[in-house]
């Protein structure tokens, strides 16, 4: 294995990680907070990102709404996830924070409304 | 004429939070007015994550994040006007605004936080050649229709300019079934965050080719192809050129503050940020006329929005109960060796109380720099960055006492 260098998604800052083989781990340098270290284990072992996308929404004011998977998913479920969500049409009224989607795509993880949308 | 203490014009993430801080600094006279339906500006249409890791130490996405401040603002019963168009700012600090229930209405204000945002770069500002087709939007028209409106602009999709809303919108149109074929940047590094760089295009194998333009597009009546070029001395390299059919181009090619307004009420801007130019307090060449958030200048991260227009709005809050200071001299910050811009642009003689935030963005990309501070001869700050680029803000916090009796700061970046 080889020295792999990776941006932290954690946040916006994106720091440059470093991450030197260490028999069957790796040594990992450069991150600024526990996000940073967290993501560099599991970039190189099992990938995760959060999704958001946009629902169909009935008989509301706005004709979407944008919801988020709650936590991350594995990295290799993205399209899977987002032809799920594809499917859901919420009736309205939705809140910020309504789960409309107890476990999306099998990955075990709740999808969100982000956006609240009143009744027509 | 309706008597006003502090006016904030515009109800996105600096208007919200200079409201909020203007009320918890004694103004209960403070009003927002927002030209659009709801409350919350552009993060209605952000709907990625990311938003929020520094106010609130949770990863929002854009919506969630402005759901906060628009729960304060009304917990705070501060009054927001929706639908409502403010038509002049004049050098006294009225303000006409104009809305369908009331037709036009004056406020007499004691003090304005200019809070309009920016716009996007359209592509007649860009001298690309070619018909003028449907399918040519600015990325975050298209970011506006995917994510509200729920309509998809394209299928086969150029994304011109790697902003950060170009990256978030090539992920997102991806998502939705669309096939990015590239990202072409003009200049040699890109204009958006590293993360999304990484999370927007390498997540998905989109191309993104550094240092290309677009020299055509094909189609009459609506987009057929898109041609990039390679750029080199500001001119495209015959024989570079790749063509792409495609049936929808994207432009994120910059985001510019938006300051009709301000102009009209006598604001002098900066040439480069074409921004105000502010002091310490926010406070424009205007008297009582103070400016925040994308108006000011562009910012890459929201919550240093909203931590600026807290400060804006508790110096408006002081205006209006004061009135104003006694006329001072200013010491001004000059930018120089690398740095480009910075906001403040001078700091009142007698502003010696507390700390000062210095933002400031660098002309290009530059490693393991050292970004000095120095009160005319005196080098007061020496600070060690990795990396630095135009796309990313700086920011350098000094005591205020620290730099009494300067005739200038000098922004610079070292070796």
């Amino acid at each position: 294995m080889e020295t792999k260098i990776l941006t932290c998604i954690g946040c916006p800052l994106g720091c440059t990680l470093t991450a030197v083989p260490n028999g069957e781990s790796f040594d990992i340098s450069g991150y600024t907070c526990k996000r940073g270290l967290e993501y560099a284990k599991k970039e190189l072992t099992r990938p995760e990102r959060t999704v958001t996308s946009t629902v169909r929404v009935s008989g509301g004011k706005a004709s979407v709404t944008s919801v988020r998977t709650a936590s991350d998913i594995p990295k290799d479920a993205i399209f899977r996830v987002m032809e799920a969500i594809n499917a859901i049409v919420a009736p309205a009224p939705i809140a910020i924070g309504d789960i409309l989607c107890e476990d999306i795509a099998g990955t075990g993880v709740a999808l969100t409304a982000t956006k609240a949308v009143e009744e027509k | 004429m309706n008597r006003i203490g502090v006016l904030v014009v515009g109800g996105g993430p600096a208007g919200l939070a200079a409201a909020l801080a203007a009320k918890e600094n004694g103004i209960d006279n403070v009003l927002i007015l927002e030209r659009d339906q709801e409350l919350g500006g552009i993060l209605n249409q952000c709907i990625h994550n990311g938003f929020g890791l520094h106010t609130f130490k949770q990863e929002l996405t854009g919506p969630e994040y402005a759901g906060r401040f628009i729960d304060r603002v009304k917990e705070a019963g501060i009054p927001y006007k929706l639908g409502t168009m403010v038509m002049d700012i004049r050098p006294d600090r009225t303000v006409l605004a104009m809305n369908r229930e009331e037709g036009m209405v004056e406020y007499a204000c004691d003090a304005v936080v200019l809070a309009m945002g920016c716009r996007e770069r359209p592509r007649g500002a860009l001298n690309i050649p070619g018909y003028r087709p449907a399918g040519i939007y600015t990325a975050g028209a298209a970011q506006r229709l995917v994510n509200m409106e729920g309509y998809m602009p394209g299928k086969e999709v150029v994304i011109l300019g790697s902003g950060d809303i170009g990256l978030i919108m090539a992920r997102r149109m991806t998502l939705e079934g669309a096939k990015v074929h590239v990202v072409a940047e003009l200049m040699p590094y890109s204009g958006g965050l590293k993360r999304n760089i990484v999370q927007c295009l390498d997540d998905f194998g989109i191309p993104l080719k550094l240092s290309h333009t677009v020299v055509d597009i094909q189609g009459k009546k609506r987009v057929e192809g898109v041609t990039i070029a390679r750029v080199e001395g500001g001119k495209p390299v015959p024989g570079t050129e790749i063509t792409y059919k495609c049936d929808t181009l994207l432009l994120s090619t910059g985001l510019i503050p938006e300051n009709e307004l301000s102009l009209s009420a006598g604001v002098e801007l900066s040439r480069i940020t074409s921004g105000p130019k502010v002091n310490e307090s926010f406070e424009t060449s205007v008297p009582g006329v103070f400016a925040c958030g994308n108006v000011l200048h562009v910012h890459d991260l929201v919550d240093y929005v909203s931590e600026e227009a807290a400060q804006a709005g508790k110096a408006a809050a002081e205006y209006a109960k004061n009135g104003a200071k006694p006329a001072c001299d200013t010491i001004p910050l000059i930018p120089t060796g690398g740095v480009r811009y910075t906001v403040p642009v001078a700091i009142r003689r007698d502003a010696n109380q507390g700390e000062v935030t210095i933002r400031m963005r660098v002309d290009n990309v530059y490693q393991n720099k050292y970004l000095c501070l120095y009160k005319d001869g005196e080098r007061l700050v020496r600070r060690k960055r990795m990396i630095m680029a135009p796309g990313e803000m700086e920011t350098l916090k000094i005591d205020l006492s620290k730099l009494a009796g300067a005739e200038q700061i000098t922004l610079r970046l070292e070796d």
